[in-house]
């Protein structure tokens, strides 16, 4: 299946001189919930806004659904529903009235029935005759969601949709962006809380200074690159590691009082089991451990400083 | 084309008229009615006829260019710096609407307000002086390509301009002096042929000159020269306004 999005060696250098994207490549599938990581003045929104239109890219190709989005726009925009990262809304316009104008404004007739059925998905039904300053910000937020989804986008872009949001509502964006992906509507979203990307994304691709650095499906990119950690806690505190039990793999703690043994998750030959028993062998006795495995955040902090 | 799109700017921005009614239509209602009661009434009862026109009766026409050419300037400006300022004009962009469907949201709004606004004022003129109207298509005509005309250099404003200032410098600084002194409440005639001749490069002289004569029938300048002026700057505002969506000029980057 042809993927949805599709970008091809894109560059974008600002007038400034600063160059915010070299050379991108990357394709998204249909249907697929695609997260997009990267520290801040990575690229993530400049990719964004050039696959929207709202920057010229300096040079490559970017199609959506098969269309170029500098020759082909009208197509290509139509199928694209964008939530900015920055809350920006006509304050003195209801809530009703500035969907409907999202609406029209991607040239699509009036619906009400539509409209009602996505300010009710989002729980905003109620408010749909407010001003929108006199909401608050997590209302704010999700009045921006209805302006993207009134014109029934088949792609939709949420950069940090949950940067400031309280957890209650995250989990309800979680669960609306799932919701989405049921009917087909395939998510791309930025986000700085890795957290997030480990709950919903099905793939994940990270950007670091202007270059993708990795994509990959999120669980093999867990597997992949996933350390697991064995940690000690030593009966007696141990002055110094003994010579011959020295590994890089291990460490031992400043106050003595913990060995720290990290391992890959693939290819453990038996380290785990030979370490104990060597161990045994010294009369180290430990009363308790513990294993972790690495979160995608500690991948994605290793990434981000250039050691994949 | 997008025609919901072009419905959808422009209801918005006429929305915004009527949530604002009392600065957008009352106050340069009532600021022109002073005009009427001290130049006109007061002062113009004093005056001598120009060109067989009563004072009071001359200075109409002028009045309601002015008005027309700070409001058109001050609408449409600040309807598209608005969104820049606020961000909103991501939508826009992002919207699958092209440059032309967008200027004919925002300017097609503007200049509906004013071509709005320059009836209410001719009509509370009508009230302070008698006056006829001997070319009521060709009045119309200049109310409208007026309306349009400064409607679209409003736009270029509103897309160069990059704080509430500079907004306001150019309606202040530049319109408000060129209408005054482009022959609003005078004959260019009355003045010595130097400072004539001078006048001759105010654009504004050829739209007040033309509109006059939509009334009256006498004209500083051939009335033909005033359609071809008012055209010529249109076009070159159409131009300009081209060329910021080609390049992307301060709306995208």
């Amino acid at each position: 299946m042809s993927p949805i999005i599709a970008v091809e060696g894109l560059t974008k250098t600002y007038a400034s001189g600063f160059q915010a994207l070299k050379g991108v490549d990357l394709a998204i599938n249909r249907g697929e919930i695609f997260a997009l990581l990267g520290p801040n003045g990575a690229g993530k929104t400049t990719l964004i806004s050039i696959v929207c239109g709202i920057v010229n890219p300096t040079g490559g190709v970017v199609k959506v659904g098969g269309h170029d989005v500098v020759r082909d726009y009208r197509a290509a925009r139509s199928l694209i529903g964008l939530v900015p990262q920055e809350l920006t809304t006509d304050m003195f316009e209801t809530v009703w009235n500035t969907v409907s104008f999202s609406r029209g404004l991607f040239g699509k007739p009036n619906n009400p029935a539509l409209v009602e059925k996505v300010l009710r998905d989002l729980s905003l039904w109620e408010k749909r005759d407010s001003k929108i300053m006199a909401l608050s910000g997590g209302m704010k937020r999700r009045v921006m969601i209805a302006k993207a989804l009134s014109h029934e986008p088949q792609v939709l872009f949420l950069d940090e949709p949950t940067a400031g949001v309280d957890v209650e509502l995250r989990r309800s964006m979680w669960d609306m962006v799932r919701r989405l992906q049921e009917t087909g509507v395939t998510v791309i979203l930025t986000t700085h809380y890795i957290e997030e990307a480990e709950e919903m994304a099905d793939r994940v691709g990270v950007i670091r200074q202007g270059e993708i650095v990795v994509v990959e499906e999120k669980a093999a990119l867990m597997r992949k690159l996933g350390r697991r950690q064995l940690t000690l806690h030593l009966r007696e505190p141990l002055a110094a590691l003994p010579p011959d039990l020295a590994d890089p793999a291990l460490e031992l703690s400043a106050d003595g009082c913990e060995l720290t043994y990290t391992f890959d998750a693939q290819a453990d030959h038996g380290g785990v089991a030979e370490l104990l028993r060597r161990l045994a062998e010294r009369g180290i006795d430990f009363k308790d451990l513990q294993t972790s495995e690495s979160s995608l955040e500690d991948i994605f902090v290793s990434l981000v400083r250039g050691r994949p | 084309m997008n025609g919901y799109a072009i419905r959808a700017i422009y209801l918005f921005e006429m929305a915004r008229t009527w949530r604002t009614l009392m600065q957008s239509i009352a106050s340069p209602v009532l600021s022109t009615s002073l005009y009427f009661v001290v130049f006109g009434s007061a002062i113009g009862s004093r005056m001598a006829e120009i060109d067989g026109v009563s004072y009071g009766a001359f200075i109409v026409p002028g009045l309601v260019m002015l008005s027309i050419l700070t409001e058109s300037l001050s609408n449409a400006s600040f309807g598209i710096y608005m969104p820049r300022f606020s961000g909103t004009i991501y939508e826009v962009l992002s919207a699958p609407v092209s440059a032309a469907e967008i200027v004919l949201g925002y300017v097609g709004a503007a200049a509906t307000k004013s071509v709005i606004l320059g009836a209410i004022i001719l009509l509370t003129a009508r009230l302070f002086v008698p006056y006829g109207i001997q070319h009521p298509g060709w009045m119309l005509a200049f109310l409208l390509l007026t309306s349009i005309t400064f409607s679209l250099f409003g736009f270029i404003i509103g897309v160069w301009a990059d704080s509430f200032e500079k907004l306001q410098v150019v309606p202040m600084m530049i319109i408000t002096p060129l209408t005054f002194l482009g022959g609003s409440f005078y004959s260019i005639d009355m003045l010595p042929p130097f400072w004539r001749t001078l006048t001759l490069f105010n654009p504004v002289v050829y739209l007040v000159s033309g509109f006059r004569w939509s009334f009256f029938g006498v004209a500083d300048v051939h009335v033909g020269v005033s359609l071809a002026m008012t055209l010529a700057f249109m076009a070159a505002c159409l131009l300009v306004i081209w060329r910021v969506f080609a390049t992307g000029y301060k709306l995208k980057n």
